[in-house]
């Protein structure tokens, strides 16, 4: 097994270069002077020409690339030109506040959508299966922002419960000394309940708007998957061996559902920990999403470059996560290369 | 006792007790530090502590101009509505203790008690050294600094230890004003240094991240992009102690969630909304709104006048008759600017400047004015605006082009990212644009040197030239200089008209700068900068 997983890691690598240089020449295709944008307001052409040499874009691509590459291998991901800060520690603080949302939210649709699902695949045509088909498409078809500005609107603006959309923490509290970067376990580690509290009610919202969005798929691939399960032979052979339904339903089909549910949760995971930009936004969330999207405006190019690597590296390791765990729920699945 | 501190020692005895009751136990202590603390909300946040950085923003000058202290600065007087506006032409020391104004040169006592964050005191050298840096390190603060014509180290001369002069290159109405700007901050030489390297010999790696001067207030904390918390100073001498002891300023980018949380009491003070909103927290009046006119800004429609049709001044004054503009002060700002249009026709021009002009919308003039310049059945051109102001600019842009088709002018509306609007103004190819211009220092002349003077600055985006409009501006910026009143008069009232006749761009109004606060946040101060200046403001 950790030969396979070394074998993987290493076909990972030709795909990693390949991504290194193209965002790199697409970050230099991007319309925009960085140079000018960075003189500032009142720049003469004397001051732009100075700020490009200082950031090094006067030399010719390849030169640049060498460079780029040459810091990489040291770990280096440059600075950001936007925020003043080196890229690889933005997203080491970053990123953490993105995961610990985006796993919340997923925690949350899992929650709701699994045994929604299973429900619905179980009681076809019922009202939970009606309640299944309404909350997926309502969830899919509202886009984040919206639900997003909704949620705030009503549960901070006309209620109160909730609290201030400003980020990870209230204002007066502190955030925990970081071991994770995760400010719930963190907080639990630190044994700061306060800041555990706060923590818990600023992730409430975002958790439900990214949970809403991502309902539909694993609800809808879970009931269509035990469906297909449900109808198959051996479970047939269980019912009419006389087994519970409760134990057909949970021991047998349900675990052998699981593999395309498995696949779409690894799908949603990485889709939401990039995408989630509008509920970053609208929660004045410091996660990776909006730092990205700030950058590409600023046609800045070391963080969009340290983004879109790290978002590689995410995407090889989650699949290497998922096919091992392919190969613990259902042992007929072979890891291989 | 800080509450974390104490919550620690507590929890270990009862963590699991304490929890759910801590809100309780904690309200009397928020509530403490929630009467000295100042929460800003804005959508962005400084890239850069130093304004002497590489590309610090906008945002960023806001930190230097609270933590850090300049030599002089300006006065207070009453502005318009009764808030506090900066007094141009009247200066108070501020790390000086007293200023001599000479002929050829300035002399400065330093505060003798005045003292570094790090508790150094401030001295003549660390005043040489800050000046020095900001004229060498290239970029704005070393242009900002020509503006006043302060360009070599050899100008700031060490008297003695708590004494400085600063010579005049030449004669410069601007040198003095230009010293009280935000840029010849005193920066803590002894500290900077150590940090320093070779390939940064004036430490701007250091002070990018952290403040290193003698102001009112320090930054203990800042998250890029998300928070930036700064601590009174309480050893500050330059001026009367601030009464906020702590400012929290957070990054919300959710325009609706920044007016939400103000509009809750949660958030003290915020600005950058969309004009719609402050015209309705104006009008329900639970929160204070206040709207100043950017002081030597303006925002205008600017024309390429080197290429057709534009070059031809009937064209541009047509184009001048068809401007919607009382629809764009409607529709687009919701009344939150001063016209910078429709001067009566008899009123004679002032020497001041913004002031209207005397165009207004007359389609059938415009109409008539295009025919007499060959192009009855109009043309196609292209305006192009900047979307980092879309909320501004693309409506304006829209109503423009709306009114322009009523004379057959077929208009493309091209939207420039942020990023690439520095680089399409260098350039100098956009036929039609609509941009803002506002100047620190607030004289007419300093604003016709950049827009309208024919050595064809950034700013002269209509690369317009005129050798009379070029002996009228340098003229105007002899006279000042010499305090020649008449000459000066005569040449800022002839530029003037000579912009408006040729009109190579078409003012349109003078913007506001929009704060909304809590009715308990008083002592909001305008500067030239339109920033916070948190050491005058008080709360309760």
């Amino acid at each position: 097994m950790l030969a396979m997983i070394g074998k993987r890691l290493l076909f990972a690598i030709p795909s990693l270069i390949g991504v290194v240089i193209v965002t790199f020449l697409l970050t230099r295709a991007l319309p925009g002077d960085p140079a000018a944008y960075f003189a500032g307001p009142a720049a003469t052409k004397e001051a732009v020409d100075q700020i490009r040499k200082k950031l090094g874009f006067d030399k010719p691509l390849i030169e640049q690339f060498v460079r780029y590459s040459t810091d990489l291998a040291h770990g280096d991901l440059g600075s950001s030109l936007t925020t003043g800060q080196p890229v690889a520690a933005e997203l080491r603080s970053r990123l953490p506040a993105s995961a610990e949302l985006t796993l919340l939210g997923l925690v949350v649709s899992i929650v709701i959508a699994i045994p929604l699902g299973v429900l619905a695949a179980t009681r076809p045509g019922s009202w939970i299966d009606h309640l299944c088909r309404v909350t997926t498409t309502a969830g899919v078809s509202l886009p984040v922002f919206f639900t997003g500005l909704v949620l705030v609107y009503v549960f901070y603006f006309r209620l109160g419960w909730s609290p201030a959309p400003l980020g990870r923490l209230d204002v007066f509290t502190s955030a925990p000394p970081t071991v994770t970067g995760f400010y719930l376990v963190d907080a639990l580690i630190a044994r700061d309940f306060e800041a555990f509290r706060s923590a818990l009610s600023q992730l409430i919202l975002p958790a439900v708007t990214l949970a809403i969005f991502s309902l539909a798929p694993i609800a809808r691939m879970t009931r269509a998957s035990m469906l297909a399960v449900l109808a198959s032979d051996f479970v047939r052979t269980a019912r009419a061996s006389g087994l519970s339904p409760d134990k057909v339903i949970v021991t047998y089909a349900f675990r052998n559902a699981m593999l395309p549910v498995i696949t779409t949760l690894s799908m949603v995971f990485s889709f939401l920990l990039g995408a989630n930009v509008l509920v970053e936004k609208v929660f004045a969330w410091p996660g990776i999403g909006s730092y990205a999207v700030e950058a590409l405006i600023a046609s800045d190019f070391a963080p969009v470059q340290g983004f879109v690597l790290t978002m590689a590296v995410m995407y090889v390791l989650l699949n290497l996560m998922i096919d091992i765990l392919y190969g613990v729920i259902d042992p007929r699945v072979r890891l291989e290369g | 006792m800080k509450r974390r501190d104490f919550l620690k020692s507590v929890s270990g005895l009862a963590a699991g007790a304490l929890a759910p009751t801590a809100p309780a136990i904690w309200s009397p202590a928020k509530a403490d530090a929630r009467s000295e603390t100042l929460l800003i909300v804005s959508e962005g946040g400084p890239n850069n502590l130093d304004i002497h950085g590489v590309g610090t923003n906008v945002p960023g000058y806001e930190v230097s101009w609270n933590c850090y202290d300049r030599l002089i600065s300006h006065e207070m007087k009453s502005g318009p509505g009764g808030v506090p506006y900066y007094d141009r032409d009247k200066f108070k020391p501020e790390l000086a203790e007293d200023f001599n104004i000479g002929d050829m040169s300035v002399t400065f006592k330093l505060r003798k008690n005045a003292k570094f964050h790090d508790g150094t005191p401030v001295t003549a050298k660390d005043v040489k050294w800050s000046l020095d840096r900001a004229v060498s390190v290239g970029g704005f603060p070393t242009f900002q600094m020509s503006a006043g014509s302060l360009t070599k180290p050899e100008q700031f001369v060490i008297v003695d230890d708590y004494t400085v002069r600063v010579d005049f290159l030449k004669k410069d109405k601007l040198t003095i004003p230009d010293l009280a700007v935000i840029v010849p901050c005193v920066v803590n030489s002894e500290l900077v240094k150590k940090n320093a390297s070779e390939k940064d010999p004036w430490g701007l790696e250091f002070t990018k991240q952290q403040t290193a001067g003698s102001g009112a207030y320090k930054v203990t904390k800042w998250t890029a992009g998300t928070e930036v918390v700064m601590e009174r100073n309480d050893e500050w001498v330059s001026g009367p102690l601030p009464k906020i002891k702590r400012v929290i300023w957070r990054m919300v980018p959710q325009a609706g969630n920044r007016r939400a949380l103000l509009e809750r009491g949660d958030a003290d003070i915020s600005y950058e909304l969309p004009f719609k909103d402050f015209q309705e927290m104006k009008a329900n009046g639970k929160l204070n709104v206040v709207s100043l006119p950017f002081s030597n800004g303006i925002q205008y429609i600017g024309m390429n006048v080197t290429k057709p049709p534009f070059d031809n001044p009937k064209v541009r004054q047509a184009m001048a008759y068809a401007m919607p503009y009382q629809k764009i002060m409607d529709a687009v700002l919701f009344g939150l600017a001063n016209p910078m249009f429709g001067a009566a026709k008899d009123k004679p021009t002032e020497v001041a400047w913004p002031q209207p002009t005397k165009y207004y919308t007359d389609m059938e003039k415009a109409k008539a004015l295009l025919a007499e310049a060959g192009y009855a059945n109009g043309f196609e051109t292209t305006i192009s605006f900047d979307l980092n102001f879309a909320g501004v600019n693309e409506p304006l842009c829209v109503l423009v082009q709306e009114s322009l088709a009523q004379l057959g002018i077929k208009t493309t509306i091209n939207k420039v990212p942020g990023a690439n609007w520095r680089t399409e103004l260098t350039k100098k190819e956009m036929p039609l644009f609509t941009n803002v211009f506002s100047g620190w220092l607030d004289y007419p002349e300093y604003f016709f040197y950049w827009c309208y003077h024919g050595n064809n600055s950034i700013f002269n985006t209509m690369s317009y030239k005129s050798p009379e409009m070029d002996k009228l501006i340098d003229g105007a910026r002899i006279a000042a200089a010499n305090g020649d009143t008449a000459a000066y008069d005569a040449d800022v009232t002839g530029f003037v008209d000579l912009a408006f006749a040729d009109i190579p761009r078409i003012p349109l109004y003078q913007p506001f700068v929009n704060v909304a606060m809590q009715k308990n946040v008083t002592g909001y101060e305008y500067w030239f900068h339109r920033r916070l200046d948190y050491r005058a403001m008080a709360k309760g």
